[in-house]
């Protein structure tokens, strides 16, 4: 134990380290490798805040899928030509420094002064637990207990999705976003596919299964699910499929209309707008979060694939 | 120190390194980066109410945990978001600035791709 409060510190110099190589760095591409990095060591952070939750979230959506966003838009953009952007002068820069130190500092000084005892919703989230059948109770949380925020967040994403599409020209409209990897397939990544996506595939199913008693959900699982995707599309071994296609129109609805059609059947079932009548809580649940997994599997690659590219015709 | 106070005072550091990163930076796509560090910043001082929140045996509030969890898939959506809008402004000006003098200056040879 008397070693921990060493690693913690450790581990605290070694995110902002990383997070100051993010900003420093010359480069785009070295500085988003610094951040899948730095999105890496801040999911042991944490596990150490008791969140492995939010562990594996930061670490498959926060850092895998946002690193994976950033270097194909990279590198979409230097195929098109480095920007002459100008880096601004000194006392912009030390200006805008004091203004960060300033802003640090007044957080920091939150964080050593939060009221005591701390507020804490955890009495009342354990004492409803067994109602749900769940014995996570992040999960009970998301889908139970504020489940209307869930849903208000899937619609976020499909609003995502409608944006990132509606900036493509015209003429594009029901086509293809173009392709995510390099134009001929690299027999390591061919293998690298054949190896860990049929792998990839149970586990992300296992992460949301369990996620109801253990840590994970539907969350954790439907990122891990599009990671799949994503590189089986790095691989070239398919391309992103047409926007037009009615199937992936109703994978990426999925989530945000089961989550309304399952919050009226409570209205008549258990007489309450989301009510899950008693004793079959637990099935509706992972019912609602199955469906959550197919919209969050679709939706964060086809984000990462941006707006279509190519001829609307199949 | 407890493991929670360090860790919110990384969180207050890394809004500070992200908002310096957010000002600076003149590249778009790096300014998105920075605001992902302002984010995980936020995010990980809420996780300290968290942690501080343990009670009724568990060692965490699990209610802003579940919030942050929210919150890192809604960052996903728009730094997705602003990045489809900065890819699009390059194809439209053949820059890849915000600065707009730079913009409305002719875009140089080769940039312009449609």
């Amino acid at each position: 134990m008397s070693l921990l409060p060493v690693f913690d510190l450790g581990l605290a110099v070694l995110v902002l380290a990383v997070a100051g190589w993010t900003i420093a760095a010359r480069e785009l591409f070295s500085s988003v490798v610094g951040y899948v990095a730095y999105g890496l060591l801040l999911a042991i952070v944490w596990v150490r805040l008791y969140a492995p939750d939010v562990a594996l979230t930061e670490a498959a959506i926060g850092s895998g899928v946002t690193g994976v966003l950033l270097v194909t838009s990279g590198a979409r953009l230097r195929r098109a030509g480095e920007g002459e952007a100008v880096a601004p002068g000194l006392s912009q820069r030390a200006l805008a420094a004091s203004l960060a130190v300033l802003v640090a500092a007044a957080l920091a000084a939150v964080v050593l002064l939060l009221p005591e005892p701390p507020p804490t919703l955890a009495p009342e989230a354990r004492e409803r637990l067994a109602a749900t059948g769940l014995g996570n109770p992040v999960t009970a949380v998301l889908i139970a207990y504020r489940s209307f925020d869930t849903m208000l967040e899937k619609v976020v994403l499909l609003l995502a999705v409608v944006g990132v599409w509606s900036v493509a020209p015209d003429r594009f409209w029901g086509g293809a976003p173009a392709p995510l990897g390099r134009a001929r397939p690299q027999g390591a990544l061919l293998f690298l596919d054949q190896a860990l996506v049929p792998l990839g595939i149970l586990v992300g199913i296992h992460i949301f299964w369990v996620g109801a008693d253990e840590p994970g959900g539907a969350f954790q699982g439907g990122a891990i699910l599009a990671a799949m995707w994503m590189i089986v599309m790095i691989a070239r071994l398919t391309g992103p499929p047409r926007i037009g296609a009615r199937w992936l129109r109703l994978a990426l609805i999925a989530g945000p209309a089961v989550f309304p059609a399952a919050g009226i059947a409570g209205l008549g079932m258990a007489g309450n707008f989301f009510a899950y009548p008693a004793g079959f809580a637990k099935p509706i649940i992972l019912f609602i979060e199955a469906f959550m997994v197919l919209t969050i599997a679709v939706t964060l690659p086809m984000l990462v694939a941006g707006p279509p590219r190519g001829s609307p015709e199949p | 120190m407890s493991a929670a106070t360090l860790a919110g005072l990384v969180g207050a550091a890394l809004v500070g390194l992200g908002l310096y990163g957010l000002i600076v930076n003149p590249q778009p796509l790096r300014k998105i980066l920075a605001f992902n560090l302002i984010g995980s910043g936020v995010f990980l001082i809420f996780g300290i109410v968290a942690r501080r929140g343990a009670s009724a045996g568990f060692p965490f509030d699990p209610v802003p945990q579940a919030m942050v969890i929210t919150g890192i898939v809604v960052a996903f959506a728009a730094s997705a978001l602003g990045v489809a809008l900065i890819l699009r402004l390059h194809e439209e000006t053949g820059a890849i600035t915000l600065d707009l003098d730079a913009s409305t200056r002719p875009p140089g040879e080769g940039a312009r791709d449609t």
